[in-house]
């Protein structure tokens, strides 16, 4: 059985420069402390965030970031949507391997940002572009 | 430009990380480092990472790097004070954080590097030892 979360607030932000990444995760550590997550949840959360938002300026050109605080039950967490014009990606089986990669980078980001959410979902058409949606909970 | 300060002391250099780096910041420690190394001729480095809250595969690739560096420079690099949290996402990512040494605070990093330093002095003597029974 699985209900879809209700959102009870939505943020965008633009990355497009290196220099956004910090201030990105500092955006979403104040959501994450707004709801209350623990420090081990928030730390898993902003090093994932970070991951991603990395392969998006890396691989993508950058591109939008929606960080939504969303509830499930009694349950609440942060719903975060990186979504990037970029050249997508052709084999997405292969890029979730451990230490696959098309770059200079030793290929964790995003298997190893599998591991740190709750919920990862990634869709990718050669030539639009790709979409990474994860959620982590505040008790998950 | 921002700088993070490289303090020498002895025979060793200490770097504290007191903000988040991004990164043209972490690549700019990495070559300061090394070029800090080779101009002091410091035996080891020590990384105090107690402030830092986030490591991701980007800063811990430049721990490595800044290990592997002196190595070759003949320093020993030790990161110290890793907060617990910081160490759990490590490794659920799976950065193992491969020939960087690791000690729970900054006196306890710094007795590592001294211990570090007197074996390559007893190793060196021993040598020199070999040496004189040699020449008898």
């Amino acid at each position: 059985m699985t209900t879809t979360p209700i959102v009870l607030n939505r943020d965008t932000m633009t990355v497009t420069r290196e220099t956004d990444v910090v201030p990105f995760r500092s955006r979403v550590k104040e959501h994450a402390v707004k709801i209350g997550m623990s420090l081990l949840n928030q730390t898993k959360l902003i090093t994932g965030a970070s991951e991603l938002v990395r392969n998006m300026l890396k691989y993508g050109n950058g591109g939008i970031v929606k960080i939504e605080i969303v509830s499930k039950g009694r349950d609440s967490g942060i719903r975060l949507t990186f979504e990037d014009k970029g050249p997508g990606i052709p084999n997405i089986d292969k890029a979730m391997q451990d230490g696959f990669t098309t770059g200079r980078s030793m290929g964790l980001g995003l298997p190893g940002t599998k591991r740190l959410m709750n919920e990862f979902t990634i869709k990718s058409e050669v030539g639009v572009g790709t979409t990474v949606t994860v959620t982590k909970w505040k008790n998950g | 430009m921002e700088k993070i300060p490289i303090l020498r002391m002895g025979h060793f250099l200490l770097v504290t990380i007191q903000v988040d780096l991004y990164d043209q910041l972490a690549e700019n420690l990495e070559a300061d480092l090394v070029s800090m190394v080779s101009k002091t001729n410091a035996k080891g480095v020590l990384i105090d990472v107690s402030s830092v809250s986030i490591i991701d595969s980007f800063m811990g690739r430049i721990l490595g790097n800044i290990a592997t560096m002196s190595k070759i420079m003949d320093a020993d690099t030790v990161v110290v004070g890793m907060q617990p949290a910081v160490a759990i996402t490590l490794v659920e990512l799976g950065l193992p954080l491969k020939g960087v040494y690791t000690a729970l605070n900054v006196e306890r990093g710094m007795e590592l590097l001294r211990s570090k330093i007197l074996l390559e002095e007893e190793d060196q003597e021993e040598e020199n030892d070999d040496d004189t029974d040699s020449t008898e």
